[in-house]
């Protein structure tokens, strides 16, 4: 396993000239480009701007204001996950081809698609700081230096998820569907579009430590939009958690590589 | 000589998954049988203890039926499958002309893909680089390098494909049957360059259904049937020695048909043109066929022959009542429903006299000069009048082999002459 996860590294090249495929193959034709990818976290965006901030005022709490900005600190992040494991699931299935006949390293197939995604991520980070420049809203500079240290670890856990879900989907095609369900159940389970501090959360906050990825958005809420960023320690333990999934992921994926050739 | 290629008591076994058990995640779960279905039920074996290898700087062909296992094996020796059992060893870079062009990208341009496509290969980017004229340039494409993939025909995608899986300068070049790729003039330039590979030392593993090929260009050759590897060494042996168990396959697909045409024969006899009614039996039966035969030049009966040898059409026949008014008839047909030739006793001014009993009837062929093709039978007796005693209407199939793909129907015996200053290379 461990020299598998040595040629990896020789695969960078690879890596690289496919992740640049994908972007150019996605917005080759459509006119307004990249700018597709972010119509759908700023649909969502608006439409709950518009419920929080002008229907249901009271509901917004004070404290994450401007909602616009609040909100998108923590979809941006979950946009690159949600699309990478919806993508990776089925990048098996669709690159059959290559695994089928040429002698190709499957497992680029599912890296790829997280890592194409997290382009997206870094580009709708642009997007966020236009948004912060627009509403005068700017992260604290004493948090930034975790920012890169958040995102190394929602990318290491996602790599994880992703060649696991891959290498299963192969087999079990219904995972595919099980995940746009399970995707969209984590989402309201996760403080994204509500913050971490309500009373109301705190009361399960057992519950909601156990989740993954509220770990990861109140890191990105902590250093992006608040004053302060208090939740080190539990970004370092999910650290130690994902190097886990990561590599659990990848041995899951590794038992299961002979049978790709014959059941994609 | 050392081995390129070596592969070592290897079997594969094709794992089914029963899709009973194993259709959902769900139905796994309920069940607690995730990891025993994940277990094979079912075993397709597709090599069985099969031993070969190719020796650095040779080319071998690997020959044999459909389902013979010969893409299995080629597979196992890119490294895309593993074996089940054994070992399998390949020295040197390879490159696999299996899927030409499997890694394209419709979207984006042919430039870009011949990058992509080279890097997956093994190429560095700079080996691209150095490399893409000639990439391009063999393939054709100059014009239309910029364009988006998915805008070139069949051809064109092939014709990239091929050109930049050879140009990874592999030591070992596996081939799949992919010289259908382009013109002629292409297929000589694929030829060619299989020659400057061979020439160059690197060492070529073909598989293909073209025998003309592994004669023309291998050093040796292997014939795998149904798993199993039937005999290697060398190509014109090796084709020879398949081509006669394919005739053998023939002809017991003949005799199947043939048996099964008589069971199934229908008894009313169709109207309209006589040289258009299908397969069909009918007649009075006062004289019946019982028997028909077709006597090789061994004497023995078959049902594949080769254009030019001699073959003979024995009926067997017996009249219930001794008859005076007779007409013994055949007639060939090709797979078309042409008739070739057609003839009866009647016609050839025989007049009937008296039968009785058992009797024998044949009709011998000194040379069956017909081009190579599956034929039909029709044979029959009957009144002088037409009115049939029973008639056998196209219910017996034989096949035709020749070596040289002349056209037609017939093939008359000939010979070329020419004056002395015309001349031919001799072999």
């Amino acid at each position: 396993m461990f020299a598998n996860l040595g040629t990896l590294l020789r695969y960078r090249g690879l890596i690289q000239s496919l992740v640049s495929r994908e972007l150019k193959a996605r917005y080759r034709g459509s006119v307004l480009g990249f700018v597709w990818s972010f119509v759908n976290p700023l649909l969502l965006l608006s439409i709950y701007s518009f419920v929080f901030n002008t229907i249901m005022p009271n509901t917004n709490d004070p404290r994450t204001r401007p909602y616009a900005v609040f909100m998108f600190c923590g979809l941006l992040p979950w946009t690159w996950f949600s699309a990478s494991l919806t993508e990776a699931t089925s990048s098996l299935i669709s690159g059959g081809n290559l695994i089928k006949k040429v002698l190709f390293p499957a497992e680029v197939l599912p890296i790829v698609s997280v890592l194409a995604n997290m382009v997206h991520f870094a580009l709708g980070l642009l997007i966020l700081a236009a948004f912060m420049i627009a509403f005068q809203h700017y992260p604290n500079p004493w948090s930034l230096p975790w920012f890169p240290v958040v995102v190394l670890v929602q990318l290491i856990f996602t790599l994880g998820l992703a060649l696991a879900l891959s290498a299963l989907t192969v087999h079990f095609r219904d995972i595919r569907d099980l995940l746009a369900n399970v995707l969209t159940l984590w989402f309201f389970a996760t403080p994204i579009i509500y913050p971490y501090f309500l009373p109301t959360v705190e009361r399960y906050l057992t519950l909601f430590r156990l989740n993954p990825f509220y770990h990861l958005a109140v890191s990105y809420q902590e250093i992006l939009f608040f004053e302060r960023f208090g939740h080190a320690r539990s970004l370092l333990l999910l650290a130690v958690f994902s190097i886990g999934v990561f590599l659990a992921g990848y041995w899951l994926f590794d038992r299961l590589r002979d049978s790709f050739a014959e059941a994609v | 000589m050392t081995s390129a290629i070596e592969l070592v008591n290897v079997s594969k076994v094709y794992r089914r998954y029963s899709g009973r058990h194993f259709a959902t995640l769900k139905s796994a779960l309920l069940k607690r049988s995730l990891l025993r279905d994940l277990r094979p039920n079912e075993a397709f074996v597709a090599l069985k203890d099969v031993t070969f290898s190719v020796a650095r700087g040779s080319t071998l062909g690997v020959i044999g039926r459909n389902g013979s296992g010969k893409s299995t094996a080629l597979k196992l020796v890119a490294g895309i499958t593993k074996p089940s059992a054994g070992t399998v060893k390949v020295t040197g870079r390879i490159s696999a002309l299996i899927e030409l062009g499997a890694g394209f990208h419709p979207e984006i341009s042919g430039r870009e893909n011949v990058f992509i496509n080279g890097i997956m290969l093994g190429l560095s980017k700079r080996e691209v680089e150095e490399r893409f004229d000639d990439i391009v340039n063999f393939a054709e494409l100059r014009e239309f390098i910029d364009a988006p993939v998915k805008t070139y025909s069949s051809g064109m995608y092939m014709r990239l494909g091929f050109a930049v899986a050879i140009h990874v300068d592999p030591e070992v070049l596996l081939v799949d049957e992919v010289l259908a790729v382009g013109d002629e003039s292409f297929t000589h330039k694929c030829l060619d360059k299989f020659s400057e590979l061979h020439r160059r030392g690197k060492t070529v593993l073909i598989v293909t259904h073209s025998l003309g090929l592994v004669e023309r260009l291998c050093d040796d050759a292997v014939w795998l049937d149904a798993g199993e590897k039937q005999m290697q060494g060398d190509p014109k042996r090796v084709v020879g020695a398949y081509l006669t168990a394919v005739e053998e396959t023939e002809k017991q697909q003949m005799a199947a048909a043939t048996s099964k045409a008589l069971q199934s024969a229908t008894p009313i006899p169709p109207s309209g043109d006589m040289f258009r009614a299908t397969e069909g039996r009918w007649g009075s039966r006062e004289i019946e066929i019982t028997r028909v035969e077709l006597i090789g030049s061994n004497g023995q009966p078959s049902f594949v022959f080769h254009s030019g040898d001699s073959v003979a059409i024995r009926l067997e026949v017996r009249a219930a009542q001794p008859a005076s008014d007779f007409v013994f008839g055949v007639s060939v047909f090709n797979a078309d429903g042409v008739c070739c030739f057609g003839t009866n006793t009647d016609i050839e001014n025989m007049a009937s006299e008296r039968i009785d009993g058992s009797a024998q009837a044949t009709f011998a062929i000194d040379r069956l000069d017909l081009v190579e093709g599956t034929y039909k039978l029709d044979v029959a007796v009957h009144r002088r009048d037409g009115a049939p005693y029973d008639y056998h209407r196209q219910l017996y199939t034989f096949r035709v082999k020749s070596r040289t793909h002349d056209v037609g129907i017939f093939r008359p015996v000939h010979r070329w002459s020419f004056s002395p200053n015309v001349r031919f290379k001799i072999g």
